[in-house]
This record gives structure tokens, C-alpha cells and sequence, in this order.
């Protein structure tokens, strides 16, 4: 009887502790904490370039799933305030392609071992994206560059092409801060 | 802060003569997140030096001039999380979690397959690695998992380079870049939480690649 009368004690203060818990916000062991969405990013620069100001926090809160109805039509048309002229691009896609792809953000990035990741190298296109990629000269000449990428010659580069600090060769290969 | 203050001007600028547009990677992009810890800056996934890894960076809280550097801290009520999608359908597969204790460490959960996905999530399973957020000026510290992953939360140099204000001045009228560019993000910091993962954690992908999005989300 001794043990049970303990138990019962243990029991109904772990009861009294738990809705203590409870009411100073929910830390009690067990309690399910959940977070909602805020930001959202795939590749660079998209939500700032492409969407208004309206916009900008509902895409930054919208799913992976649901962007591409939500703002292919609305891109198409700020590339095409952007660039009037815009035809295709380097990749080959008219507005309407280039558009509903940029409108579901995300980086897509390879598996291989052998294929190098990168935004873009000449070669290979969106296989990943690594800290020295000019991101930025990419998406202007996709942008601004037409279908050989050679239009528009003083909009498709910024004439930055690298960080101010090296990176480092191993992790976590970002550079020390200033 | 005198760099953070001086761009945001610039930014504001810009908003006056282009109808709104702000450009950076991600960096103050939209009213709901500027300033605020779950802020993206930046996200980056590359090969690892190691072939058979790959490397996930997530910069927050941009535009830390280095006098504010030490000050900046990671957020307790905010989920840091890499989505990781093997098939192509827009929905997480794996995710890989990135939850600051509130006083020294960054406990980080996965990669794991998600209970919940979506824009709301929870912290997915047991820690898999934890280690101390780097102070500002002292040496990287760098922790491993239990799975082989290894792991790095601190402030770094903002790997992003773009002539913001030369991009304003186009979008105004004029009808080209400066050469040679001026880098807006020169000598500004990011806070960094750096993941590098073996591969194989993600099992057979049969299309030989992923698609992957950064979120932060905060709790409710």
C-alpha cells in the first residue's frame, strides 16, 4: 500500500506540475510546439525582382505547390516591364516557361558526384549553387540578355564578380565575419 | 548598424524611384521579415569537399555591420529549415532543422523524414548534432552528429556580392552598370547555421536530384 500511496502522490504532483507547465506557455514535457511560416527562399533574388511589394510577404508564405498558380501570370508580367523586348532566353524559354519556372522557387540541386553543382558554369544550369556563383550576372543575362545571352550588353552583368573575403576549402567554407 | 541603416536608406530610396522593387538575394525582402530574426538572407547548397556530401547554408539576419556583429543573436522562437524534396511534387521529403536553445547552442534535428509538412512544421525527432554557436571573433566551432553530419552556427562574412546601388540606379533610368561594380554587401556580416550531409542519408533518389527551399518559421 506503502508504494501505492507513493505513486498516487508522484502521480497527482507530476499532474499539478504539468498544468503548472501549462500555464507558463506550454514547456510541459510532451507539449507539441509548432512554427509558421515566415521567409522563404529557394534561388536568389526572385521575391525581391519579381513580386511587388503587395506580394512579397504572401510569397514568402506561400507553399512550394500552390506558387505557380499563384505567380507565374504576375511575374510574366514585371519580366516583360522589365525587359519590353524580351523574347526568349539563353536557356531557350519564352516569358510564359521562364516565368511559371521562376514562380515555383526552389533550387534544384544534383545527387551526382561527379557533375558539379553550380548556378551556372557555361555548362551546367542549376545544378546547385555554390558561394562564389555570380548569381546575379546569371539572372540578368537570363533576363536582359535575349536568346544568346549577348543583348542588352551593359544590363546582363554588374560588374561584381566575386565576394570580398575568400572562402575557405572545408567546412564551414563560409568566410570568417569582418 | 551604420551599414544596415545606410542600405536600408538605400533601399528606401529605390522603393520611391522604381514603384517598390528591392533587390538584394533575399535580404530585407519583404515588410513582414525585414529586420527581424527570420529574415533569409541567403540560401546555398554545394558539393562538400567531400564529393559524397553535400553542404547546406542558411545566412539570416543580413546586412550586420561588424560593430553590430557581436550583438546578433539566433532566436529561440525561430525555426531554421532546409525542405528537401526527392520526387518533385513541391512537398519535403526530408527536412534538416535548425532550433537555437536561447543561450549558447544550436540543436539541429534530421535530415528526417517530416511528421508534418507544409508551412507548419515541429521539431522532427531527437537532436542529431548540437554545438555551440561561434561568438564573433573566435574560432569556428563545429560539431558532428550521431549520422555523420557536421554542423557550424555563427556569424560569417555575407558571401553575396551585387552592386545593389548601381541596380537602382538602372531601374531609375540609367542605362547600365558601373564597370568595374561596386559590392553593396562588402564587409557586412550574416548569422550562418551550416550543415554538411552524406548523401546517402537521403536514400535512393531515382531522379539523381533534389529540390530544395529554406524556410524559417516561428513559433506559435
Amino acid at each position: 500500500m506503502k508504494n501505492i500511496k507513493l505513486f498516487c502522490a508522484l502521480l497527482i504532483g507530476g499532474v499539478v506540475t504539468f498544468s503548472a507547465c501549462k500555464d507558463k506557455g506550454g514547456n510541459e514535457p510532451g507539449a507539441t510546439v509548432y512554427y509558421q511560416q515566415a521567409d522563404g527562399f529557394g534561388r536568389p533574388a526572385i521575391n525581391t525582382v519579381f513580386n511587388n511589394t503587395a506580394d512579397k510577404d504572401a510569397f514568402n508564405t506561400t507553399a512550394i505547390p500552390a506558387m505557380s498558380a499563384g505567380f507565374s501570370a504576375k511575374f510574366k508580367a514585371k519580366l516583360l516591364a522589365l525587359n519590353p523586348g524580351y523574347t526568349t532566353n539563353l536557356l531557350g524559354l519564352d516569358a510564359t516557361t521562364f516565368s511559371g519556372v521562376l514562380a515555383t522557387d526552389v533550387l534544384t540541386v544534383t545527387l551526382s558526384n561527379t557533375t558539379p553543382t553550380t548556378f551556372f558554369d557555361g555548362t551546367n544550369v542549376l545544378t546547385g549553387r555554390n558561394l562564389s556563383d555570380d548569381v546575379i550576372d546569371v539572372e540578368l543575362t537570363l533576363i536582359f540578355g535575349g536568346p544568346m545571352g549577348t543583348a542588352n550588353a551593359g544590363l546582363t552583368s554588374d560588374h561584381v564578380n566575386a565576394n570580398d573575403k575568400a572562402f575557405l576549402t572545408t567546412f564551414p567554407y563560409e568566410a570568417t565575419p569582418w | 548598424m551604420k551599414s544596415k541603416k545606410l542600405l536600408l536608406a538605400g533601399a528606401f530610396v529605390a522603393a520611391l524611384f522604381t514603384g517598390g522593387i528591392i533587390y538584394a538575394a533575399d535580404h530585407i525582402d519583404a515588410p513582414a521579415v525585414t529586420s527581424k530574426s527570420t529574415d533569409i538572407t541567403d540560401m546555398y547548397v554545394f558539393r562538400g569537399a567531400d564529393a559524397n556530401n553535400l553542404v547546406f547554408v542558411a545566412n539570416t539576419q543580413g546586412l550586420l555591420a561588424p560593430g553590430s556583429t557581436a550583438a546578433a543573436k539566433f532566436d529561440a522562437n525561430t525555426l531554421i529549415q532546409f525542405n528537401i524534396d526527392t520526387n518533385g511534387d513541391g512537398v519535403e521529403d526530408f527536412v534538416i532543422q535548425g532550433l537555437y536553445d536561447g543561450s549558447s547552442k544550436m540543436n539541429v534535428y534530421g535530415p528526417v523524414k517530416p511528421t508534418i509538412t507544409g508551412l507548419k512544421s515541429k521539431a522532427e525527432g531527437s537532436v542529431t548534432a548540437s554545438v555551440a554557436v561561434t561568438p564573433y571573433g573566435s574560432a569556428a566551432t563545429m560539431a558532428t552528429g550521431t549520422n555523420g553530419i557536421k554542423v557550424f552556427a555563427g556569424p560569417r562574412d555575407d558571401p553575396f556580392f551585387f552592386d545593389l546601388n548601381a541596380y537602382h540606379a538602372v531601374l531609375a533610368g540609367t542605362p547600365a552598370f558601373n564597370n568595374p561594380g561596386s559590392d553593396a554587401f562588402a564587409g557586412t556580416n550574416v548569422l550562418a547555421f551550416v550543415v554538411e550531409v552524406p548523401k546517402a542519408l537521403f536514400g535512393t533518389v531515382a531522379a539523381g536530384k533534389i529540390n530544395v527551399w529554406l524556410t524559417t518559421k516561428t513559433k506559435i
